[in-house]
């Protein structure tokens, strides 16, 4: 259920997932073509904060320490430069225009039946930072480890899908009060 | 002969003009496919919505089987595209951290942009979280470092490691894939 929405005309009913996947799949066989490289999400995370640690901290420092060095080459214009960050704000210009025309924009909180809006959005930055511990751990989440990855057979990305579906379902029956 | 950026046919400004389009239309599918609802993500990990799946795996092998029979046209040089490096242990760590995170959050990094961009709150709440992960990791990063950088085994294909050839590989990997199709709507079909 979406708490905060209001009735409106029902949206539009989505793609069948195998489209949406050949759609992606294709996609992502253009980026290997046109720049010799995948999709990415998470990578775009970690240039946005390499970029404002500089900020704070101040480029030389940030610039100096191994964890953000690799995305602070250009100093704080790095972020303009980089592929994954300009990938990343298509992602959100794209899904925001399938959203609007499919009449799906809208405000508010999706969440399981037995928990409020509170409480979805504590799960919601917790999983976040596990995600985001999780893939500089691995390298990579699910576009640019799982799908790019693997797509190309990579070792270290089937390892990754393999952890990540493993321990979902594992886990799925005690977080099962979140969703169901 | 491809890919454009390694023959010289796209320059760097050309290639930098790739990243919103190629990003918009993934979004795009994204969106279209319901991935921007965590609800619907979330399901896959109760076998009540098998969209995660079904998405993930023919995207992954319409990729896979375009750039193996692209190569094999020699129309592209896989050689040539950047295969993620392999680190056995953080590989498989990071996947069960992303996991727990993945089921509790209910959208990956991706998806949660285009929730956010819907409108969904929790998704600008997921991408809160992943900024915080990341400094979180950064801030530890002398201490994970030893453990980040184990285990390596180079750029390789699982292929390369079991001594088969990546036809095979392909076959194999549109095997299980299509194999688990097949269960995805017979699980559906059960479904009151």
């Amino acid at each position: 259920m979406i708490s905060d929405a209001r009735g409106r005309k029902p949206a539009a009913r989505y793609t069948d997932p195998y489209l949406a996947g050949i759609g992606i799949g294709l996609v992502l066989l253009a980026a290997y073509v046109l720049v010799g490289r995948g999709l990415g999400a998470s990578g775009a995370f970690a240039s946005v904060v390499a970029t404002g640690t500089a900020a704070v901290q101040g480029t030389a420092r940030a610039a100096a320490a191994p964890a953000t060095a690799p995305y602070l080459q250009q100093g704080l214009s790095s972020l303009l430069g980089d592929w994954l960050v300009l990938e990343l704000a298509g992602v959100v210009a794209g899904g925001f225009l399938s959203a609007w025309m499919a009449g799906r924009t809208r405000r508010g909180i999706v969440h399981g039946p037995r928990i409020d809006g509170r409480q979805r959005l504590y799960a919601a930055v917790s999983g976040g930072v596990l995600m985001g511990f999780g893939a500089k751990l691995a390298r990579g989440c699910t576009s640019g480890q799982a799908l790019t990855g693997g797509a190309l057979l990579s070792t270290g990305s089937w390892i990754f899908i393999a952890a990540c579906f493993a321990t979902g379902y594992a886990l799925a029956p005690a977080a099962r009060r979140l969703w169901r | 002969m491809s890919p454009l950026s390694e023959t010289g046919i796209l320059g760097p400004a050309g290639v930098l003009l790739t990243a919103p389009l190629i990003g918009f239309a993934f979004g795009w599918f994204l969106e279209r496919g319901g991935l921007g609802d965590a609800r619907k993500l979330a399901g896959q990990f109760y076998f009540t919505d098998l969209t995660v799946f079904k998405v993930l795996f023919s995207a992954l092998l319409t990729a896979m089987l375009g750039a193996f029979w692209l190569d094999r046209f020699g129309l592209l040089d896989l050689e040539l595209v950047y295969l993620p490096e392999t680190f056995v242990l953080p590989q498989a760590a990071g996947g069960v951290l992303f996991g727990a995170g993945f089921l509790v959050g209910g959208l990956c990094p991706g998806t949660s942009c285009v929730a956010a961009a819907a409108g969904r709150i929790d998704g600008l709440g997921i991408i809160g979280g992943m900024l915080l992960g990341v400094a979180g990791f950064n801030a530890a990063f002398d201490w994970i470092a030893p453990f980040y950088d184990s285990t390596a085994l180079g750029a390789v294909t699982f292929t390369d490691m079991a001594g088969i050839s990546r036809g095979a590989g392909v076959a194999l990997v549109t095997a299980i894939a299509l194999a688990g199709f097949a269960v995805a709507s017979r699980l559906e079909r059960q479904r009151p």
